[in-house]
């Protein structure tokens, strides 16, 4: 019985000490990438094909994530409103939900999944197979050339993802609310613009530019740490992406109190 | 007569991982103009010492001191840069520069391609498309891009055919010798050894045990090397047969 709790203890004690040592060395991590954002060299082409890695090609599944979002929103709204014959909250509830809630979050997982897993995977694999030990040997640092470049597209990258999914996400709303619901087109339009407040907005891309840096730092951080071999690899992809995940959720609800807590 | 500037001097060097002590005292000085082969089997810290002197780990203690900063390294693997084309890799320190004539680079990479033996044509190809053989020669195409003083050659015929590790190792010889560079190769591979070195050491149990000339090798009476070289399972050296 004593020795089931020592063995119980020590085990407790090896998890507490293994996760203060990963968080750790995740911020050593993070201040590093920070510090070399503002020092050069810069790698301006990689930042550019990062960006448009991250920006332009995640764009049809944020826009495919958003639309569907606003659609589900305005039925499950009016659905709930209909009751108390509130019909003319949907697109107020949808304008609101899609710009401060659904594009941000849906966005960032969405990326998290297809850029966070790539990015562990890719720097991963150089790991492995010392292609970042050869950086090193070529007069280049690992972490600005392949780091800092993936961190700063993600963290610009992301705000316009998801100010596209705003508008994306809000004319799927518009859509269902018009032909499903029979709203007229245009009074749902300039009920939508009177709702608009630039801070819906600025909140959901101020989400949107922490989320993408989450998702790169982690992205980058599980693959640069990674060993192995092929196994390791995995093992980086599947933490990177939950980690990001996880982090995306905490950090949104962070942010929310932050922004709209009076 | 004018004595040779010592290129790489390793000091006392010791590295430990965990409870493991994989260098214990290392010390070997290699001259300007001279090729070193360390030999050792798995697991005796060749790595660990070549990690060392390229600064991507750092010893716990001894010094380790390089006459200069222009090196050339060759990986076992030779861990060419996926995303990039062949020319692209082989003049990859040219093009970090600020305001590089990619046009200049690519004419300097498919020269130094040339000298490893590959034609003007492989130069647009992804590493992806190449064979084990090729990785290597543009691997030490790479090495050789910036006319180094010291060359690292890590494993260099590991996972080749004995003809193309004939290649490999002549290519070696040749291109250490054209550029007057100082090498130092880790290997186990004694064929390669013989051809590539102007000294041997041989690294067990963290320390360096034995130093000496090709010729010195075949003479020597220290029964560890006699081992090695002879390839045999008896002997004074016991491999680890389970993981510590």
């Amino acid at each position: 019985m004593l020795n089931r709790f020592f063995s119980f203890i020590n085990a407790l004690g090896r998890f507490v000490i293994s996760f203060f040592r990963a968080s750790g060395d995740l911020i050593l991590f993070t201040a590093q990438t920070l510090l070399y954002v503002f020092k050069a060299p810069f790698y301006i082409g990689e930042t550019i094909r990062m960006s448009i890695e991250i920006g332009f090609y995640s764009l049809p599944v944020v826009a495919l994530t958003t639309v569907f979002s606003g659609m589900v929103i305005a039925i499950q709204t009016y659905e709930a409103v209909s009751k108390f014959s509130a019909e003319g909250a949907v697109s107020m509830v949808v304008l609101v939900a899609v710009t401060r809630e659904l594009a941000p979050v849906m966005a960032a997982l969405m990326v998290a999944g297809r850029i966070g897993a790539a990015m562990a995977a890719e720097i991963g694999t150089m790991r492995v197979t010392e292609q970042i030990d050869a950086l090193s040997t070529l007069r280049t640092n690992p972490v600005q050339y392949l780091i800092v470049p993936r961190v700063v597209a993600g963290t610009l990258m992301m705000p316009l993802l998801v100010l596209i999914g705003d508008i994306i996400g809000v004319c799927g709303g518009y859509l269902v609310g018009v032909t499903k619901m029979d709203f007229n087109a245009t009074t749902y339009l300039v009920n939508t613009w009177n709702t608009l407040k630039a801070m819906d907005i600025i909140s959901g891309m101020t989400k949107a530019a922490v989320f993408g840096f989450i998702i790169t730092v982690l992205g980058c951080y599980q693959g640069f740490k990674s060993k192995g071999g092929a196994q390791g690899v995995g093992q980086a992809t599947t933490n990177a992406v939950v980690s990001s995940s996880i982090l995306i959720l905490i950090f949104n609800y962070l942010l929310t109190e932050l922004f709209f807590k009076m | 007569m004018k004595e040779k500037q010592v290129k790489i001097s390793l000091s006392h060097v010791a590295k430990a991982f965990g409870k493991k002590q994989v260098l214990k005292d290392v010390n070997l000085d290699v001259y300007e103009g001279e090729s070193v082969v360390i030999i050792g089997g798995s697991g005796s810290g060749k790595s660990v010492t070549l990690k060392c002197l390229l600064g991507l780990t750092e010893p716990d203690k001894g010094k380790i001191k390089m006459a200069t900063e222009n090196i050339g390294m060759l990986f076992q693997g030779a861990a060419l840069f996926d995303s990039l084309t062949v020319w692209e890799n082989v003049a990859f320190v040219m093009l970090q520069k600020k305001h590089a004539d990619r046009t200049a680079a690519k004419k300097l990479a498919i020269q130094k391609l040339a000298q490893v033996g590959l034609k003007p044509e492989v130069a647009d190809a992804y590493p992806a498309d190449l064979s084990g053989g090729m990785k290597k020669r543009v691997g030490l195409a790479r090495a050789i891009a910036t006319n180094p003083e010291i060359i690292f050659f890590d494993e260099p015929t590991t996972g080749l055919d004995p003809i193309m590790s004939d290649v490999i190792n002549d290519l070696i010889v040749d291109c250490v010798k054209k550029l007057g560079a100082t090498a130092l190769t880790i290997t186990h591979d004694m064929n390669s050894a013989r051809k590539i070195a102007d000294r041997i050491a041989m690294l067990y149990d963290g320390e360096i045990i034995w130093v000496g000339t090709v010729d010195e090798l075949d003479k020597t009476k220290n029964p560890y090397v006699r081992q090695f070289v002879a390839g045999s399972a008896k002997g004074p050296i016991q491999m680890e047969v389970k993981a510590e």
